[in-house]
């Protein structure tokens, strides 16, 4: 009997065998090429850029917002970064400071110059709209390996490259999405695209970034990224310019209190 | 201030319109009360313009910058209301962990709704809210200090700003025309009196915190019948010497914002406290939308005797924030507040909501009921208003 059982056992083990090594190996797989992607990204410093985003809805009517980007990379947490908006006019000089700390909420300040307030605000709507368009706050934020538990699907042809296709489950709290599907290309990492999967698990939004250009010989940035939300109609195209990496930035071009002073 | 400021204006304004930066809004406003005024000659309803315009520009790599904020109210019915301010004008040196601001500022510190204890560095501009979040520009020299343990905040203010008073046409106003010009102060040295302040705050992970310390003229006057220069009874604001020790705290724990503001203030010859603490708590994308609606209470104290106190001396404020989060950017906040002792109401309602790319409409109502006699509110007992805004930005 007792052998019988340790056969029957051993039979079943290695009949699994194969299956749970492929499950590892694909979870496995997928946090390597988000590490990779990342150590291929690191090493920046900080950058600065202008985005331009154009808000369409269904009818195709569209709204337009200005925002200066600023990121400084930090070792060991999450990057800082900083928002200046430009446009629409009555919320020009608003500034929004952000240091993103992984799974931790991030910390986050928002200057109102029409008070010529500096205000702390809470970091917890991650899925909400950021400026009323497509993209959700926790679409814009920095990237970090621990946000995500992360499984390699496949690899296949995604436009002139060869892409990994990976999903990526969020591990940080009150986020909107219950996984997302990423194609990342196997040369340099862009991220061509991000499909995004909301609480009831149905398409719920799609990322495409296209115009990639390469900064400092190394680092690369999409010119355009659309963000088309399915279930509305509505999308939103942000348009990068003038990237400048390694422009010397430190911490002290990231303090809430100087907030009131950017212009 | 108002003689001197118009031609200033003109004479700077080629300079100006070379500036890198400009910015700013014009507004229309049209506010009607809803019954007659307590007080002879008070308006019903009015139709005024504003224009704040905006000029910065930097040089030095942006280590020195200058900026300048200016606000002019046209107003037919109130000539009190009728003003222009220098809201701004100041220049800024940027030195490795030090900040220099010499010229004319405003600037805002504390955490609550209700009302703003700690916010003493500016004088209101009275006329052009009930709120206090409208100030006149205060002349200073600031230093900011950051160091690793936190930010030290250094002003001198040399030039008091005296508040600014509605005429007998205006509404929200006391029983009295206040005559300004007759104003009576504790120091000997009236408005040329250098205040002084000082600030530390501090980010201790959720927790943020601020302590300040502010030694002069009180921005808030204390009010003595007499009679202006044509025998008229008047009220005369007379304003005394203070020094406040003051903290502000804001605690942030997931959907909960907790906040408190508190102050030891020393007069001659009495010493008080008041405080303002409460909460918001905010429940994110309601109803499987992009909504945010949060929920606001607050308790505000004051230790002074009845008749002497502030408008929220045991007042509890109830309120909601709704925000869309839509492509307009569309906001509501709508706050009642009740004195728990003689049981005086006010309800008050501010939205906003951008039109295009450009233009904003505001609206605001403010309504008063059961306004006890002896409130600090009695006076604007008949002044439930509504008001709506269009401005343009540019």
């Amino acid at each position: 009997m007792p052998k019988t059982r340790i056969l029957i056992t051993t039979i079943i083990s290695l009949a699994l065998l194969p299956c749970v090594s492929h499950a590892q190996s694909a979870r496995d797989r997928g946090l390597e090429i988000a590490q990779a992607a990342k150590a291929y990204d690191s090493g920046f410093n900080d950058f600065a850029a202008n985005m331009i985003m154009t808000l369409k809805n269904k009818s195709g009517k569209t709204s337009r917002r200005n925002i200066r980007i600023k990121t400084l990379e930090v070792e060991g947490d999450g990057d800082k970064s900083l928002s200046i908006f430009d446009e629409p006019a009555d919320v020009k000089g608003t500034a929004m400071l952000t240091f993103s700390h992984g799974l931790e909420p991030d910390d986050q300040w928002l200057y109102l110059p029409a008070l010529k307030k500096v205000k702390r605000i809470s970091s917890r709507n991650k899925s909400g709209p950021f400026m009323g368009s497509t993209f959700a706050f926790e679409d814009l934020s920095s990237q970090e390996i621990e946000k995500y538990n992360y499984l390699f699907l496949r690899e296949e042809a995604c436009g002139e490259w060869q892409c990994y296709v990976i999903e990526r489950k969020p591990e940080y709290k009150h986020s909107g999405y219950t996984r997302q599907t990423a194609w990342l290309d196997k040369e340099a990492y862009r991220l061509v695209k991000v499909e995004f999967y909301d609480r009831k698990k149905a398409l719920l939004k799609t990322l495409v970034a296209s115009d990639f250009k390469q900064y400092l010989g190394h680092y690369w940035r999409p010119g355009k990224m659309e963000m088309v939300n399915h279930l509305t109609g509505k999308s939103t195209l942000l348009e990068w310019t003038d990237y400048q990496f390694k422009t010397g930035m430190t911490d002290r071009d990231f303090r809430s209190q100087s907030l009131k002073r950017l212009k | 201030m108002k003689r001197v400021l118009v031609p200033a204006l003109l004479l700077v304004w080629p300079t100006l319109s070379g500036a890198q930066d400009f910015s700013g809004n014009i507004a229309v406003e049209v506010i009607s009360f809803t019954q007659p005024g307590q007080f002879a000659e008070q308006m019903d309803d009015n139709l005024t313009a504003s224009f704040k315009p905006k000029w910065s520009g930097d040089w030095n790599d942006g280590d020195d910058s200058w900026g300048a904020e200016f606000f002019l109210r046209a107003d037919n019915k109130d000539e009190g209301r009728q003003h222009a301010d220098i809201r701004e004008l100041m220049w800024l040196h940027v030195n490795a962990d030090n900040e220099w601001r010499v010229g004319i500022n405003t600037m805002f510190w504390g955490v609550t709704e209700t009302q703003h204890l700690v916010d003493v560095i500016n004088q209101i501009d009275q006329v052009e809210g009930i709120d206090g979040e409208d100030k006149l520009g205060q002349p200073m020299i600031h230093l900011k200090r950051y160091q690793d343990w936190g930010v030290l905040d250094f002003l001198v203010l040399p030039g008091f700003r005296e508040r600014s008073f509605q005429d007998a046409e205006g509404r929200l106003r006391f029983p009295l025309v206040v005559d300004a010009s007759a104003a009576t102060f504790e120091s000997s040295d009236e408005d040329g009196h250098i205040d002084y302040a000082f600030r530390f705050s501090q980010t201790y992970g959720d927790l943020d915190l601020g302590i300040s310390l502010f030694d002069g003229t009180n921005r808030d006057p204390q009010f003595f019948e007499g009679l202006d220069s044509n025998g008229q009874p008047v009220l005369i604001p007379h304003y005394v010497q203070m020094t406040q020790l003051a903290l502000d705290l804001q605690l942030i724990a997931e959907d909960w914002i907790w906040k408190l503001e508190m102050f030891h203030r020393d007069t001659d010859p009495d010493a008080y406290q008041a405080l303002t603490g409460g909460f918001e708590y905010t429940f994110y994308g309601v109803f499987e939308s992009a909504m945010d609606i949060g929920s606001l209470a607050e308790y505000s104290y004051d230790s002074r005797d009845e008749g002497q106190r502030g408008a929220f001396d045991r007042d509890l404020f109830v309120g909601a924030r709704l925000a869309l989060n839509d492509e307009q950017s569309s906001e509501l906040l709508a706050g009642f507040v009740v004195d728990t002792v003689n049981g005086s109401q006010t309800f008050r309602l501010e939205g906003n909501r951008r039109i295009g790319d450009s233009w904003k409409a505001t609206i605001e109502m403010q309504l008063f009921s059961n306004i006890d006699a002896g409130d600090p509110l009695a006076a604007l007992a008949e002044d439930d208003y509504l008001l709506f805004e269009l401005a343009r930005y540019f």
